[in-house]
Order: structure tokens, then C-alpha cells, then sequence
């Protein structure tokens, strides 16, 4: 009896950490995610699988320490960042995250539009719906079962898997290649991995894993079980990110290399090799876009809210918790329009928040390493010296592939305004062929990075 | 804008003068005694050349904004005190708690009044600024000159709490005592407020109120807390400390609560407790949470069949510390079998000699110790019940069931 009391304990201590590790894991294979890895196997095939393994482990470290300063101090990023800084640091985070996410919100919405557009349905319909559906969903559902909509949405990421099994890669080559780095010098190719990582990482992720560890009211004691489910949710991303670059690799980049710019492309792309493939790719891909459309709001205004002191909670009512309220809506209004508002220049916002990504971050992993090493904060949790070393080289190596992609970004966006205009033109030009009832004007692009920067 | 008010963000950085009215240094913080007073600025901390110096409160001849000047200059060096509450340190981008507003609130300003005394002015805390003005001013001093920044922020409603119906927050008990730190406040408030403080802070500072605080608002308090959180606060407790709060729940709450912690935890708390109110928790724990045995309540006031409303009355005398929720009465016979239920405002129409059998209600409704929650809530609704009485196998009055466990029960669906 006891025994069985202690298991049952055990089973259930668990199940009560599930949900914060997984969820912000499986949100970083957004539209943009899937996006990068799609662009990687169409275009390089089997070759970018091994980074995935550094970039698991990269992903690990840093995720770990949120945790672990979650369940540790009960409080949230944003909040011991306020505390230890100032307000004015914080401030101006919070300013640099706002603006982040918003363009990382139109991203998911660009991504709800295009995929369901694969199933012929028009993105003045599917924006406005999924908006709103957004909106009801956080607003008016409770937390918990909120939390349990999102788990279910983080195992339709099976989706990616079957379409790779139905698209028949080659697996040997994919395990060989998965364990065996490749480098070339290719300008194209280097960018590429650095995409790869960059994308994997972003600010709003620190953020919201550690306030979600808070809120679902995990602490120093049942931090063992959270750890794993954290690291496990690191993994599963990138086994999907595994599949997804494989299903590109088996279907299009083994007919002849080719460059996407925009994810449902990819979708596209595998249609002639196998329809069933295709639609689950097109649905994991709204799954992802619409999963991430609900998250990144959300995770926006409680950080703001916390950092600057604003009452939040999906549990105050309107008149309690003005600010919080006002600025979900906001995100999600604006997000949303935006992709409805023809000749919006998309690409260039994407780009700046590539670029306003590159300088949060650093400081946001500066902060969190400098924090998760107070002896007043985290007791006997502080990094151990050589856990320090890892997470500091972790840290640089992050900041410098980061910046590395912003940039080029910068390179980008700073040429002359020609050529730039051409390089990013693709997308935009598809979205000008929306607009334009289906006339299609796709210029012939110049092989270009900007594709891969896009995320 | 009255200009004897000043505010902390305009205070840091103030140039102190001398006698002579050289520059010395400026203002890096400044911090209260509270042992001493609650709200007088004590000690004002000064960075000059290589450490900081010390400037108490009596030294002062003038404060302004033009800076302050000294009226004594013996200055000593900042040693760091256990008795200060530092205000940039220890207070500013803090919680604390509202104890008017009842949330937890985080503090951006702190805003002074400064008194003119013949011997020198003195500053003294009013208020604690948390709304937009006062982030204005933060984000904005320094950039802009300070009389800019006081005519601007007039646009921006303000939004402060008197420093009075503030609570600051500290989990360290040592340091708890030295600031003066009371519970007052919070206890003072509704247990269910003070259980939604309770579930915005850290796990650190909810160990060290429920650590500190009366038992009785405390289990109060716990009651209304949301269960994990119950569960991670019992176990943060000391055993003993658990065991007095848990004591002074009724207890099916007691036992819900032991319900949720590790075994070993609950046998812990148990052992601490005493024998009476055990063995009750401890009966209670035998039964499955979803049963009615589980939502039971076994504190109800049960009398024989024959007693009239006179006895009623007198033993509802006897039973003050349940009236508040207290609304049914039953019946047993002498091997305490159920035989009616009483509803209390059915005593005040009658007179003291009516036999209570008389004012039994209609049907006799009881459930079984094992009966499943679906059905009582269906039973609840069909009759519209405010409590119901479960009893054993045997027939032998076990518990009641109570209209607000019911509510919860449904809210937690």
C-alpha cells in the first residue's frame, strides 16, 4: 500500500511538472523554425542534420538554468531582472521584446495565412478567425486547461514525423550524416548554420519558461522531475527538426537542390512526392504557426507586465489588469492585420527584429548567467564552476552566431536599395500575388541569404 | 505639485554641502530605522571620494532640491547594518505588499514630505509610488532637468500607497525582527485576500509569513489557497509549525490539505499534531478524496430525538467557534443513527419547548460514506440543499456535506 501510495506519488509529482519545458520547446519550431529547416534540407540535404545534436545541447544549457531560477526563486525572469537592474535596464528590454515578438507574432500569422491557403481557404478568412479564436482561447479559457490544449497541440507535431516516413529518405544517410559534421566554405551554406542555431534560441523563450515553471507552481523540490521534462522538450524539438529537414531532403533536395523562402513552399515542394505528405506538412505547419500565435503574445505581456510592475493574469478581469488586456490585443490585432494590410514591407520588419534579436539576446543570456550565480537568489542552486564554463561558453558561442546572423542582416538590409529590395523580394512578391487576385509576379531572384535570414 | 514633497529618484544623486557649502559628495541611498520610526529617513548615505560616508538625520540643516546642507559635518564611514532598510537596496523595484488594495505590488518611487523643524529638516516616507507617473520620473530623471520632470509627470494619473498600508516583504527571520517587520497588516485582512497575496509571492516569502503569522489567519488563510500551493507551503513549514495551522483547520480541510503532501511529509504533521484533532484528520484520510467521505466536514452539532429548541439553543451556545457557517441541525438515537435534519432558521419561528422532531425536514436525505461526487452535487441541486449528512455503513452519523464544498467542488471541475 504504501509502496503503491509512493509510486502513484511519484507518477503524479511528474505529471504536475508537464507542460512549461515542453511547450516553449515545441513553440521554438515555430512558422519560422520549421522555415529554416525546411530551407536547410531542400537546399543542402542530408549535410545541416549534425548541428542538430550542438544545437540540443545548446538549447539544454541555457533552458535549464530558466528553469532551475523559476523553480528556485518562484519568480520570473523579468522580475529579477527588474530586481537586481533597475527599472531602466528592464525598460528597455521590455521595449526591445515587445518589438521582437511582434514581428515573431506576424511570422506565425504570415504562417496561419499561407498554410491554410495550401487548403484553399483565403487568408481575409483565416487571419480574422484565428485571431479571434487566439484571442478567446487565452482570454477566456483557465490556465489549465489552456495548458492542456497546448500539449495536445505539442504532440500533433507527430505530423512532421509521418510525412518523413512517407516521403521514404534515405536513413542510413541521415544517421551517418546526423553524427558526422560537415563544413564547407560556402558562404551559403555557412549561413545557413548559423540560421539553424540562430533560430533555435530567442529571447521571448527565457522569458516565458521561466514564468511558466512559476506559474505552474513548480519549486526546488520537485526541480528533478522539471529538469527532465525541460530536457526532454529540448530533445523532441529537435527530433522534429530532425524529421522536417529530412522529409525536405527525401522529397525535394534529392531531385536537384532548390531554395525556399517561404514554408508552405516546402509544402508545395512535396506535393508531387506524395499527397499525404503534403497535407501533413501543410497542417503541421499551421499547427506550429497557430500553437506559437497563441504562446508568443502571451508570454509577451506577462513579461512586460511583471518586469514593469502591471497587474496580469488571464484570471483578473478587464478594468483589474488594463495593460495586460490592451496589449494582448494590440499584438494580436496588429499581427494579425498586418498580414491582411497589402504591401506591408513584411520583409524588412522580419529583418529588423532579426536584427533587435541579435542585441536582446546576448543581453538576455548575460543577465541570466550573472543572476543564476547570486548566492542571495539562488541559495545552494548556483551554477556549479564547471557548469559556469559550460554555460558561459554556450553563452558567447550563442552571441556570436547571433550576431553573426544580425549582421548579415544588417548587410542585408544596408545594400544598395536596389538589390536589396530583389533579395528579399520573393516573399513579398508572393504576397503581392495574394493581393493581386493570383496574377503572379515572381521576379527571378538572385541567389540570395536574405531566404535563409528570413526566418 | 506642494514643494515640501520630494521623491526618492530625485533625492539620489542630491549634492550634500558642508558648512561652508563645499560639495562633499551626493545622495546613493538612504534608509530607515524602523525600530527607531517607521517612516523618518535616518540615515542619508553619501558616495564622495573612496567609500561611502554616513550622514544621520540630525546632521541635516536643509533639504531641497537644490541639495542639502549640513549643519554638523563629522561624518562617519557607511557600515552596513542589519537595522536599515535601505531604500534603493532593500525597497526600490521590490514587492511589497498593499495591505488596502490587497495585492502584491512592486515599487518604482517612494515619495517623501519634507518637515521644516527649527533644528533642521526632516525627511519622512508617505507614500510608495507604483503607477505609470512614477516610472516617468524614473526613466525620465537624469535625462531631463528635475523641474521638467515635475511639471510633465502632472499629465500621467498618479498612483501610490500610503506607507502605511504597506507590508514590506522579507523571508529571512533574523533580519525579519531587526526591520520590525509585523504581520498586522495582513492579518487584519479577509483570509481570502490575504490567500491571493499569498499564491503572487515566492515560495520563500510565503514560508516566511505563514512562518511567522497568527495560526489561526494563517489556516484561515491555507484554506483558501489553491491546493499545490498548500502542499508546497505545509512542506516548507517546520513540522510543528504545520501541524499548530493544520490543528486550527476544520478538518476535512485539514485532511484535504495532508491529502496532497509526500506520505512521509503528512506523517510528520500528523505526529506533531494533537490527539483529538488526529485521530479525526486521521479517520478522514481513510476515506477516497472524490468520496463523500472525502468532502465530509466533521464538525456538525448533532442532538438526541427527544431534545426540544431550548436544548437546540444551548448547544448551539456551546458550539460558537462553527455558528458562522453552521446551518443545519441533526437528530441521532442513542447509537447515533440519523433520524432528521433540523434547518437552523426553523428554530426562530418555533418556541423553546418544541421538540425538534417536529421541524425535521421532508424527505430524510443522507448519503453513504462511499456515495461519488456526481451524485451528491445532483442531490444538492435537485433538493437545493445547504448540507447534507453522510453516514456509515452502519447508519451512524458520519459528517456532513456543506453547500460551499460543493461550490468549490464544481468551480475545480
Amino acid at each position: 500500500m504504501t509502496w503503491l501510495k509512493r509510486s502513484r506519488y511519484q507518477i503524479a509529482i511528474f505529471l504536475s511538472v508537464v507542460g512549461p519545458g515542453l511547450i516553449t520547446a515545441n513553440v521554438d519550431n515555430d512558422s519560422g523554425g520549421i522555415l529554416t529547416y525546411s530551407q536547410a534540407g531542400a537546399k543542402y540535404g542530408y549535410l545541416p542534420l549534425w548541428t542538430l545534436i550542438p544545437i540540443t545541447l545548446l538549447l539544454i544549457v541555457t533552458q535549464e538554468m530558466c528553469s532551475r531560477m523559476g523553480a528556485v526563486t518562484g519568480k520570473g525572469l523579468s522580475d529579477l531582472i527588474r530586481e537586481e537592474f533597475g527599472l531602466r535596464t528592464t525598460f528597455f528590454m521590455m521595449i526591445a521584446l515587445v518589438l521582437c515578438n511582434f514581428t515573431n507574432v506576424i511570422a506565425e500569422f504570415a504562417g496561419i495565412a499561407s498554410s491554410l491557403e495550401l487548403f484553399h481557404i483565403s487568408r481575409y478568412i483565416s487571419v480574422p478567425i484565428c485571431a479571434v479564436a487566439v484571442w478567446l482561447l487565452v482570454v477566456r479559457g483557465n490556465y489549465r486547461s489552456v495548458e492542456k490544449v497546448f500539449l495536445v497541440a505539442c504532440v500533433l507535431y507527430v505530423t512532421y514525423i509521418f510525412s518523413a516516413f512517407l516521403l521514404k529518405p534515405d536513413w542510413k544517410e541521415a544517421a551517418v550524416y546526423s553524427v558526422k559534421p560537415i563544413l564547407m566554405f560556402d558562404e551559403g551554406y555557412i549561413t545557413m548554420l548559423i540560421a539553424m542555431v540562430g533560430t533555435s534560441i530567442a529571447p521571448w523563450m527565457q522569458f516565458y519558461l521561466q514564468s511558466a515553471i512559476v506559474e505552474k507552481g513548480i519549486t526546488a523540490k520537485e526541480y528533478v522531475q522539471s529538469r527532465i521534462e525541460v530536457i526532454v522538450g529540448c530533445i523532441l524539438t529537435d527530433v522534429v527538426a530532425f524529421f522536417i529537414i529530412v522529409s525536405c531532403a527525401a522529397a525535394i533536395w534529392a531531385h536537384g537542390p532548390k531554395d525556399i523562402n517561404d514554408a508552405a513552399d516546402a509544402a508545395v515542394a512535396l506535393k508531387p512526392f506524395g499527397r499525404y505528405a503534403y497535407l501533413l506538412f501543410s497542417a503541421g505547419l499551421f499547427n506550429a504557426s497557430f500553437f506559437a500565435a497563441c504562446i508568443l503574445p502571451l508570454s509577451t505581456v506577462f513579461t512586460v507586465c511583471e518586469g514593469l510592475g502591471f497587474e496580469s493574469g488571464v484570471d483578473k478581469r478587464f478594468s483589474e489588469a488594463p495593460v495586460f488586456y490592451w496589449l494582448f490585443t494590440l499584438l494580436i490585432v496588429l499581427g494579425g492585420g498586418v498580414i491582411l494590410w497589402p504591401n506591408f514591407p513584411l520583409v524588412k520588419m522580419i529583418l529588423f527584429s532579426q536584427v533587435i534579436n541579435g542585441v536582446l539576446l546576448p543581453v538576455v543570456l548575460i543577465y541570466m548567467v550573472m543572476l543564476i550565480n547570486k548566492k542571495g537568489l539562488m541559495k545552494e542552486w548556483t551554477n556549479s564552476p564547471l557548469y559556469n564554463a559550460v554555460a558561459w561558453v554556450s553563452v558567447i558561442i550563442m552571441i556570436g552566431l547571433t550576431l553573426a546572423l544580425a549582421s548579415f542582416t544588417v548587410k542585408q538590409m544596408t545594400q544598395p536599395a536596389g538589390s536589396a529590395d530583389k533579395a528579399v523580394s520573393k516573399p513579398l512578391a508572393q504576397m503581392q500575388r495574394h493581393h493581386s487576385g493570383g496574377h503572379s509576379l515572381e521576379p527571378d531572384v538572385r541567389e540570395s541569404h536574405a531566404a535563409h535570414l528570413i526566418r | 505639485m506642494a514643494d515640501d514633497l520630494l521623491f526618492l529618484t530625485e533625492l539620489l544623486g542630491l549634492k550634500v554641502h558642508d558648512l561652508k557649502g563645499r560639495q562633499i559628495g551626493a545622495v546613493k541611498d538612504a534608509a530607515i530605522v524602523p525600530l527607531i520610526h517607521p517612516s523618518r529617513v535616518d540615515r542619508f548615505l553619501i558616495g564622495g571620494g573612496w567609500a561611502w560616508l554616513t550622514v544621520r538625520h540630525d546632521q541635516i540643516r536643509s533639504i531641497g532640491l537644490d541639495g542639502i546642507y549640513l549643519k554638523d559635518e563629522v561624518l562617519t564611514p557607511y557600515h552596513s547594518d542589519e537595522y536599515m532598510l535601505r531604500l534603493v537596496r532593500d525597497l526600490l523595484d521590490q514587492q511589497i505588499i498593499d495591505g488596502q488594495g490587497r495585492k502584491v505590488v512592486r515599487v518604482t518611487d517612494v515619495t517623501f514630505r519634507i518637515q521644516h523643524d527649527q533644528e533642521g529638516d526632516v525627511l519622512g516616507i508617505i507614500e510608495v509610488d507604483i503607477g505609470l507617473r512614477s516610472m516617468f520620473r524614473r526613466l525620465a530623471q537624469g535625462v531631463i532637468p528635475r523641474g521638467l520632470v515635475r511639471r510633465l509627470q502632472v499629465v500621467i494619473p498618479p498612483h501610490s500607497i500610503r506607507w502605511e498600508h504597506c507590508s514590506i516583504l522579507e523571508a529571512d527571520p533574523q533580519r525579519r525582527l531587526r526591520l520590525n517587520v509585523s504581520n498586522e497588516l495582513l492579518e487584519r485582512m479577509h483570509p481570502a485576500d490575504l490567500a491571493d497575496i499569498v499564491e503572487d509571492l515566492s515560495p520563500e516569502d510565503r514560508e516566511a509569513i505563514f512562518e511567522t503569522i497568527d495560526s489561526e489567519v494563517a489556516a484561515e488563510a491555507l484554506t483558501e489557497v489553491e491546493p499545490d500551493i498548500q502542499a508546497s507551503i505545509l512542506e516548507s513549514l517546520e513540522a510543528e509549525k504545520a501541524a499548530e495551522i493544520v490543528e486550527e483547520m476544520s478538518p476535512n480541510e485539514a485532511a484535504d490539505a495532508l491529502a496532497e503532501l509526500e506520505p512521509q511529509t503528512s506523517d510528520e504533521i500528523l505526529e506533531e499534531m494533537e490527539q483529538e484533532p488526529k485521530t479525526e484528520v486521521e479517520e478522514l484520510l481513510e476515506y477516497h478524496e472524490d468520496s463523500a467521505g472525502g468532502l465530509m466536514n466533521t464538525e456538525y452539532v448533532a442532538l438526541p430525538e427527544n431534545a426540544t429548541v431550548a436544548d437546540a439553543m444551548e448547544a448551539l451556545r456551546a458550539h460558537e467557534e462553527i455558528l458562522e457557517t453552521l446551518n443545519t441541525l441533526f437528530l441521532v438515537d442513542d447509537q447515533e443513527h440519523l433520524k432528521g435534519s433540523v434547518p437552523l432558521a426553523r428554530l426562530f419561528t418555533a418556541s423553546g419547548v418544541t421538540p425538534l422532531k417536529d421541524l425535521v425536514a421532508e424527505p430524510l436525505l443522507q448519503v453513504d460514506v462511499t456515495e461519488t461526487q456526481d451524485r451528491i452535487t445532483e442531490i444538492f441541486d435537485k433538493y437545493n440543499l445547504l448540507a447534507l449528512p453522510v453516514v456509515e455503513e452502519s447508519g451512524k452519523l458520519a459528517g456532513a456535506i456543506t453547500a460551499d464544498e460543493v461550490i468549490s467542488l464544481l468551480r475545480h471541475k
